[in-house]
């Protein structure tokens, strides 16, 4: 398993070339969600691989169980990088995706998740699904760090199998906080700039 | 029976070794040297103009000038440990060099989603597939002429499969430029290895590289020409450069900054001709086509760089020097170079 990810880390730095930018926020084990935009298949596998290595340890990408337990290959992978697989279709009462992911995050684990759902393949990203502010209502203790990654649409776009290894970009922001007496929309919208706000400051 | 089969294979071992042990021919050897003694001294002199004070030298020239020799200890290093491990090892070593070039160029030049296909086919499959060929090196010297077929024919059908018209030709021509450039052009450096090089003494033909590591340094002669001819144009157009040749594509390329690295280029080229075929008169000409080369491989960069508004590939991703801003000379010098030596040195 410490060999399958470790050739995880190779191959995702192989393919998509990503530099990191640590900006005004630094690699820290505390407990984050970091939130980024949603283009392809390989956002969860590049930022994961992206983290210093004794952060991406306790770093559990959130991804769509009905894609990532299809097949062998995909199964493993899936374990070797610690996903946390939610499934989209059967949503239980008492087994909603932000109580499972709050019961194993536990006191230790940091997520990566993409608030739009589902990936994009428009210019301007989704509008944020609320799993985000539940997470900020139920957990306010978590720094919430918004991700810009840049060019991975053209590295391996929706509907596409194989990779074009060219160049990207990972950014990373400050982390934001969910405001007192602010409303689901108000704290969506503004998560949603964080990372416009990343995008526009690169260019 | 069993010692038919193996002699190849044991002499190729042998040949091999012999290869590792003695990797360079003593005036290359002499030359590397040279180049190292000349990097030290560089490293020192940056060191002691970082810690000058900073009214009397420009910090920011100071920083460029030291960003500078590191990257050329580093080309350095990769370039001696390819030689080292032989011709393959230096072929292998192009075609990463080139594979992250032409990354770096479609990177910076935008593409839609219908060239995905065509442009997978031409990072993992023809990037490759080139440097296989060069390292072949068939009777048919395949390398030569099947890349920019593929580019030319291969590229702009895959795109029209993928059923965009916007901005089709535009979109056609990116890809094919950077097939050129970065990997057509840049492979026939490595492809110098293979030539089979003639001189001509007393009006009787003689082959030059005939115990296989002589062309290692004819390799290190026109890498190191470039490299120097970049830095020379750069100075005397700083030093006396009056008239800028195109000043809507880069302000610092001047008339007399060209002149004068192709002059001074033409004087290294004598100075290290022991280690080419070339007479010091040839060595010098040579030196001068490679300088004029190279100036065309910057200004074409140049213009690509103002075209998409980016100031060089370093800065498109943050914390490493852009590849492709250290070989443009290199590129367009490299197919000439080859040339001028296949037609009249073999």
């Amino acid at each position: 398993m410490q060999l399958t990810s470790k050739l995880l880390v190779a191959a995702a730095k192989v393919i998509s070339g990503y530099t990191v930018r640590w900006k005004d926020s630094t690699p820290d084990t505390c407990q984050r969600i970091y939130f980024a935009n949603h283009t392809s298949h390989l956002d969860g596998l590049v930022l994961w691989a992206g983290l210093p290595n004794h952060v991406r340890q306790l770093t559990r990408p959130v991804a769509a169980k009905d894609y990532w337990e299809k097949g062998w290959l995909r199964r493993h992978v899936a374990s070797a990088f610690n996903a946390l697989l939610i499934d989209r279709r059967e949503v239980k009462v008492h087994q909603s995706p932000v109580d499972l992911m709050i019961r194993e995050m536990d006191d230790k684990y940091s997520l990566i998740i993409f608030p739009e759902g589902s990936r994009n393949t428009k210019e301007e990203m989704n509008k944020f699904k609320s799993g985000l502010y539940y997470l900020a209502k139920k957990r306010p203790d978590l720094e919430l760090v918004p991700v810009y990654l840049d060019n991975m649409n053209r590295i391996l776009p929706r509907g596409e199998v194989l990779p074009v290894p060219l160049l990207s970009n990972i950014t990373i922001g400050a982390p934001i906080w969910l405001e007192h007496g602010e409303s689901k929309q108000q704290f969506l919208s503004r998560a949603r700039e964080a990372i416009i706000k990343l995008r526009d400051d690169e260019e | 029976m069993l010692l038919k089969i193996l002699s190849p294979f044991v002499f190729g071992f042998l040949e091999q070794t012999r290869d590792f042990i003695l990797p360079f021919d003593e005036p290359t050897a002499w030359l590397i040297a040279a180049v190292m003694v000349l990097l030290i001294i560089g490293s020192f002199i940056g060191k002691l103009l970082e810690r000058s004070s900073e009214e009397r030298f420009n910090s920011a020239i100071v920083r460029s000038f030291n960003q500078r020799i590191r990257s050329w200890w580093l080309m350095c290093a990769i370039l001696i440990a390819g030689l080292v491990i032989g011709k393959t090892g230096t072929v292998v070593l192009f075609g990463l060099i080139a594979f992250w070039a032409l990354r770096e160029f479609i990177t910076m030049t935008p593409t839609r989603r219908g060239d995905h296909r065509a442009l997978f086919w031409v990072l993992v499959v023809f990037t490759p597939l080139q440097f296989v060929l060069v390292g072949i090196h068939d009777d048919h010297q395949l390398f030569k002429v099947i890349l920019p077929l593929l580019a030319a024919l291969f590229v702009p059908t895959r795109i029209a499969l993928a059923n965009d018209e916007k901005r089709y030709l535009e979109r056609s021509a990116k890809i094919l430029i950077g097939i050129l450039i970065c990997v057509y052009a840049l492979s026939f450096a490595p492809a110098l290895l293979y030539l089979d090089i003639k001189t001509f003494v007393d009006g009787s033909e003689e082959l030059w590289n005939d115990n296989n590591n002589k062309e290692k340094g004819l390799l290190f002669f026109f890498v190191l020409i470039t490299q120097l001819n970049d830095v020379l144009q750069f100075g005397w157009g700083k030093l006396i450069g009056r008239n800028v040749i195109a000043d809507r594509i880069n302000t610092s390329r001047t008339l007399e900054g060209v002149i004068g690295a192709a002059a001074s280029s033409a004087l290294l080229g004598a100075l290290f001709s022991w280690v080419t075929p070339f007479a010091f008169w040839q060595a010098a000409v040579i030196a001068v086509v490679i300088s004029i080369c190279g100036f065309a491989g910057g200004i074409t960069m140049s213009a690509i760089k103002r075209d998409r508004g980016v100031k060089d590939f370093g800065t498109l991703i943050q914390g490493h020097a852009g590849i492709l801003d250290r070989i443009d000379s290199l590129c367009f010098a490299a197919p000439v170079f080859y040339f001028v030596i296949e037609i009249f040195f073999t």
